[in-house]
């Protein structure tokens, strides 16, 4: 059995300036990871170079298979992804971006069928945007817009979700909603999940593992409790704080000092 | 959820198709000269008929075949370039078409091409010289804008914009060295017009313009991925680079040679493809033919306007598109200017 996703020494630079830098890591099926890191840091790139937007040197498989040997068709099947942002400067409706996702499914020259419309319609029921079909995208809000673009990803029907701080511009309420789903999403469906992440916190509450980058390397990786201490969050943030482990959960909670 | 199916693309499509139908035959009976087609329909020698078939149809013919092409590649270029101000008159190649025909009117002007040995008359060069020059301005802003094998957007943008103005400054410099009855042909290409040709060249534009728009079509699906933005629709499967490699080359094509019989018609291309988007959405499953469509039916009752206005002369039919075209699309963005562009 191989793992989902097997990263190998991996390396990539904008022109001189090197972003990763040597990283190795293994996924497996079913896995929850968050990925954090400070701003530039190599989070975003990563998740670019796994997807295969960017190619790095060094070797990305995927289900035992390197990535540079799928066809892009067949890459938008395995991996689905929720960008950070996204600029839509033509006025679709929600289900229509939403259906886009079933490009790499159906044929072609074909219009949607009803298999498309079924894996659309579940995506947006899982995702509570079944009331937004018929709105324009670019008249929802940014959580309502975020929850669109995490059904259009769920409708690719892929094994392994990547997702891009999908909470970044998002209120309280919405942020747990997102991290709630990307829960449900893996425990109910298995899902591998993989998420580069802001806020340590919430990383803390709901991801089972995390990796935590530092300069393009890999800091620490493993369970929150090992990762956000005290001593980490300094050498890699530049940042005094304190950890605490409040009951229930008992997971590490980072209050900042002023 | 409302979606696009079968039921829709064929109620749409259809009606565009009978109004088109219905159009071509309208325009080519209304002119400067009243026909009788009972007569025309009888006597296939009666000077009706010679009007209709030899004069008319085949003018209404092409300015569908130019407004429907014009129309299309309007859409493929807003969405390749994801820019909805993105239009054919922009792309340099309309310049380099320009300039090529203008050089060819003035250095050889009297010089004919026969068809097939003669025997289907013979056409002028200025056009061949003109599709000559657009092939060249293509080779050059294509060029220009490749990096690392991707075509991109703003360096194609702007190529192509500075190009046609470094054009237009050539061109009006030999108008100020040509004399005056030279200068008249010059202006053809400036303003666009679509005069009456024979029919080989009709049937050739037609088909060529017909085949240039399937592929493009052929090419929906992957438009709507591409206007999602690149890194989007290479994570939906789609190979970005090639497919606008491949969308700049065939549109290129298609504009040069409708500039190269019409000039430069504009508006077309620019405003048929946004008042098509508020009419049937923007999925490029629909959006394509029906623009093609429309366009086509604009520019007939354009160029029908063109014709009768100043009857017995003549107006260029790129003054009647923005004369009528652009107050109207003001109207528009300013009542629908909110769904037209998210930006």
């Amino acid at each position: 059995m191989s793992a989902a996703i097997e990263i190998e020494n991996l390396f990539f630079a904008y022109g001189a300036r090197r972003v990763l830098d040597g990283i190795s890591l293994a996924i497996e099926k079913g896995e929850m990871v968050g990925v954090l890191g400070p701003n530039g840091s190599g989070k975003t790139t990563l998740l670019k170079v796994v997807s295969g937007v960017l190619t790095g040197r060094g070797t990305v498989r995927l289900g035992g298979r390197t990535s540079a040997s799928y066809a892009r068709r067949e890459l938008s099947r395995m991996i689905a992804v929720v960008p950070q942002e996204s600029e839509i400067h033509f006025p679709f409706s929600a289900a229509e971006i939403v259906l886009m996702a079933r490009a790499s499914h159906h044929g072609r020259l074909a219009l949607e069928g009803a298999a498309d419309l079924e894996a659309a319609r579940r995506s947006m029921a899982a995702t509570e945007t079944a009331e937004l079909a018929n709105r324009w995208l670019h008249e929802l809000s940014g959580g309502e817009k975020q929850r669109v673009m995490i059904a259009r990803a769920l409708a690719q029907e892929a094994e392994i979700l990547l997702l891009d701080e999908p909470a970044a511009f998002l209120d309280l309420k919405h942020q747990l909603g997102v991290f709630d789903l990307m829960r449900r999403l893996n425990r109910e469906r298995g899902l591998t999940i993989v998420a580069a992440l802001h806020d340590l916190n919430l990383a803390a509450l709901f991801f089972p593992r995390l990796v935590l980058l530092g300069d393009g390397k890999v800091f620490r990786d493993g369970p929150p409790e090992d990762v956000l201490t005290e001593g980490n969050i300094r050498q890699v943030y530049g940042v005094d704080v304190r950890v605490e482990r409040p009951a229930p959960e008992r997971r590490p909670h980072i209050f900042l000092r002023t | 959820m409302k979606v696009l199916d079968r039921r829709k693309m064929l109620a749409v499509n259809g009606a565009l198709l009978a109004l088109l139908v219905l159009s071509i035959a309208a325009c080519a009976l209304i002119g400067p000269v009243a026909i009788d087609l009972k007569r025309a329909l009888g006597n296939f020698f009666s000077p009706d008929a010679e009007i209709l078939f030899r004069a008319r149809l085949p003018r209404v013919l092409l300015g569908a075949a130019i407004g429907g092409g014009m129309a299309a590649c309007g859409v493929v270029l807003q969405a390749m370039l994801r820019n909805p101000l993105a239009c054919p008159q922009m792309l340099g190649v309309s310049g380099g078409a320009s300039l090529g025909g203008i050089l060819g009117l003035i250095f050889f002007p009297n010089w004919l091409l026969p068809l097939a040995g003669g025997l289907l008359g013979e056409i002028s060069w200025v056009p061949l010289a003109a599709f000559l020059g657009a092939l060249l301005s293509m080779a050059l802003v294509y060029r220009f804008s490749l990096f690392h094998g991707r075509l991109h957007a703003y360096h194609l943008l702007l190529t192509g914009v500075i190009f046609n103005s470094f054009v237009a400054a050539l061109i009006m410099f030999l108008n100020s060295i040509v004399d005056f009855y030279q200068a008249q042909g010059l202006l053809f290409w400036l303003m666009g017009s679509l005069s009456t040709r024979a029919y080989p060249t009709v049937a050739f534009i037609f088909a060529y313009v017909a085949a240039g728009f399937l592929w493009l079509w052929s090419q929906g699906l992957r438009l709507n991925l591409i206007t999602l933005g690149e890194e989007a629709a290479l994570q939906l499967g789609v190979e970005v680079a090639s497919v606008q490699r491949q969308v700049f080359v065939a549109s290129s094509l298609m504009i040069g040679a409708m500039v190269s019989v019409s000039g430069m018609i504009g508006f077309v291309g620019l405003m048929i493809p946004h008042v098509m988007r508020l009419v049937v959405g923007s999925d490029h499953r629909l959006l394509l033919p029906a623009s093609f469509l429309a366009g086509a039916i604009f520019l007939c009752w354009a160029d029908t306007l063109a014709r009768v206005l100043l009857a017995p002369a003549e107006l260029p039919v790129g003054i009647v598109t923005a004369f009528f075209g652009g107050p109207f699309f003001l109207f528009l963005l300013y009542r629908e200017g909110r769904k037209m562009t998210p930006l």
